[in-house]
């Protein structure tokens, strides 16, 4: 029964937090777009082509936090067999294998009139799509398994190897060179982007999280309901068998 | 060009600023319209079990 408690108390907290979260969520991205689309100057340089960066900067921070949340999850489910860390890991990952995806998307679509470049296998560009393939890998490995738990370890295993390739990408517009720019926002000596535009920038920022907050509490409960109507069933085919089992004996 | 024209040009780069917000929307979308679907169905699913077992017998 103490298994069955946190659980019980996250379904509980959850469904009070989800209004909230999705209201949250609405309001920012939609603050965000109107500040991003109206509000935030264009670029010297760069011209209108800049507001690109309000979903493609957050879309590439959310696909590295979310795999090191990911990771940590991973971590305690190995140690703690906390029952609620792998649902939360296992629930995390699509979410960021999309934000990875709109990052590399939005990433080309910005490249193409910036650099005259779709792609290039640079440093920041290959370990992002890297980072894709590690949560596709992490997706196929979780559910290739009969049994969900060893999918589950098998799964957290490959997410904490995959963590060194997140100080790869950070890292990776300082130690190579690469067309890519370096950071500008999470640096020592404080964001070099004007005000102008780092509002609007940290505004979607929040929205993203927020939408990944609301998303990942969906579907944590769709996993635990999951797991509730086979717990039902299991109970179903005992006291079936059970039945059965008592009618062998009354008539012999 | 009127504003809105000039607005929806983005200084020439349409192309790729109006693509990019669209795949914003498209996977954003997605993933909520998909784990909403899940979500649903489980719930959905979980009814009908409790409703057909609630752990009293059939006839």
């Amino acid at each position: 029964m103490q298994r069955f408690a946190n659980p019980a108390r996250f379904m509980r907290l959850s469904a009070a937090m989800l209004p909230w979260c999705g209201r949250a969520t609405a309001l920012l991205l939609a603050g965000g777009l109107y500040l991003a689309l109206f509000v935030a100057p264009p670029d010297y340089q760069q011209g209108e082509a800049v507001r690109i960066m309000f979903v493609h900067v957050p879309a590439a921070w959310m696909a590295s936090v979310v795999y090191a949340l990911m990771a940590l999850a991973s971590a305690v489910a190995l140690i703690w067999r906390h029952p609620l860390a792998d649902i939360a890991a296992r629930s995390a990952a699509p979410l960021g294998a999309g934000f990875t995806l709109l990052c590399l998307v939005t990433g080309s679509l910005w490249g193409e009139p910036m650099w005259g470049t779709w792609w290039v296998w640079d440093a920041r560009l290959t370990s992002v799509l890297v980072l894709f393939f590690l949560y596709l890998g992490y997706i196929a490995l979780v559910n290739a398994f009969d049994e969900p738990t060893r999918g589950a370890r098998a799964g957290a295993i490959l997410a904490l190897v995959g963590i060194v390739n997140l100080p790869i990408i950070k890292f990776s517009v300082d130690w190579w060179n690469t067309l890519h720019q370096p950071a500008s926002v999470f640096r020592l000596g404080g964001p070099t982007v004007d005000a102008s535009m780092l509002w609007p920038l940290l505004i979607m920022a929040l929205g993203f999280t927020l939408f990944f907050v609301t998303v990942l509490l969906i579907r944590m409960r769709t996993a635990l309901i999951a797991a509730k109507i086979r717990a039902l069933r299991l109970a179903e085919v005992e006291r079936e068998a059970e039945r059965a089992a008592l009618r062998h004996r009354a008539a012999s | 060009m009127s504003g809105v024209d000039a607005f929806l040009a983005m200084g020439g780069y349409a192309g790729y600023v109006w693509p990019a917000y669209a795949a914003a929307a498209i996977v954003l979308g997605g993933l909520l319209a998909w784990s909403l679907a899940g979500y649903r169905r489980a719930q959905r699913e979980l009814e009908m079990q409790q409703r057909t077992a609630p752990g009293a017998r059939r006839p």
